[in-house]
């Protein structure tokens, strides 16, 4: 079953409303697959923070993680649930109101016939 | 709350199907209210390429899908936010009716539950697994060359 959207986005929201989490993703976004050692010098977390904040973020979809060369445990960010939540926003974004109402304004008013 | 698919206003105009239609379904009329700038046909099948001056420019391409005169137009475009090569689109209609005032204007957009077409299939790990080894090969051809 594929999953649910809203689902997904609220997952997306969630993890997202947290600064160390923001910075995680932004952290793997910009550098790539890193280990948690990486990520807890980079960011200044501590490792158990790293390891907390990296759990939630793979429920949510957002982060999944392999064994890298020897027994280095790499993760890396995985852009799908954000597409989702872009599709949310997108939905939240979207100005009808804001376009129709300058419609209604050019119809009433086009710019041939002003002075 | 599911995420809204559909977005759906309904206008009662005091003008005649004929002048909204104008203002639709036209470059001069539709860059009077939506996009400052338009290039392009509107004609089914035809891309009209869109630009926002107020908007810092901002761009879309409208698909133009139906141009049924005095009663229907319809395109699709992108996700707004998502990155230009997204496939994801909406479906935006305009429906015209005659009212005893005027005009009644119907507009839709909708599609925006839709999820990205990787994560439908099946092979979407394949896909990841598939990117890594080409940046891969890329590395050894590097190596070697």
């Amino acid at each position: 079953m594929p999953p649910d959207p809203e689902e997904v986005s609220a997952g997306v929201f969630a993890a997202m409303a947290d600064p160390n989490r923001r910075a995680i993703l932004a952290s793997l976004a910009e550098h790539g697959p890193s280990t948690a050692t990486d990520l807890a010098g980079r960011l200044s977390i501590t490792r158990q923070g790293i390891a907390k904040h990296l759990t939630l973020l793979a429920d949510a979809g957002l982060v999944t993680s392999d064994a890298g060369p020897g027994r280095r445990v790499l993760h890396r960010h995985r852009s799908e649930p954000i597409k989702v939540a872009q599709s949310y926003l997108a939905a939240l974004a979207a100005d009808w109101d804001g376009s129709l109402d300058r419609l209604s304004t050019f119809l009433d008013d086009p710019p041939s016939s002003r002075h | 709350m599911p995420i809204p698919n559909k977005i759906t206003r309904t206008l009662d105009l005091a003008h005649p199907q004929e002048k909204v239609w104008r203002a639709l379904a036209t470059l001069e009329g539709i860059t009077g209210w939506f996009g400052s700038h338009a290039e392009g046909e509107i004609a089914p099948g035809q891309d009209l390429h869109m630009r926002w001056e107020q908007y810092d420019n901002a761009k879309a391409t409208l698909a133009i899908k139906v141009v049924d005169p005095m009663s229907v137009f319809a395109f699709c475009w992108g996700i707004s936010g998502a990155p230009e090569d997204d496939p994801r689109q909406t479906y935006v209609e305009f429906v015209l009716e005659p009212t005893a005032s005027g005009t009644r204007l119907t507009v839709t957009e909708s599609g925006f539950a839709q999820l990205p077409d990787e994560w439908l299939e099946p092979s979407y790990e394949g896909n990841v697994e598939g990117w890594r080894s080409e940046l891969d090969e890329l590395v050894a051809y590097l190596d070697a060359a």
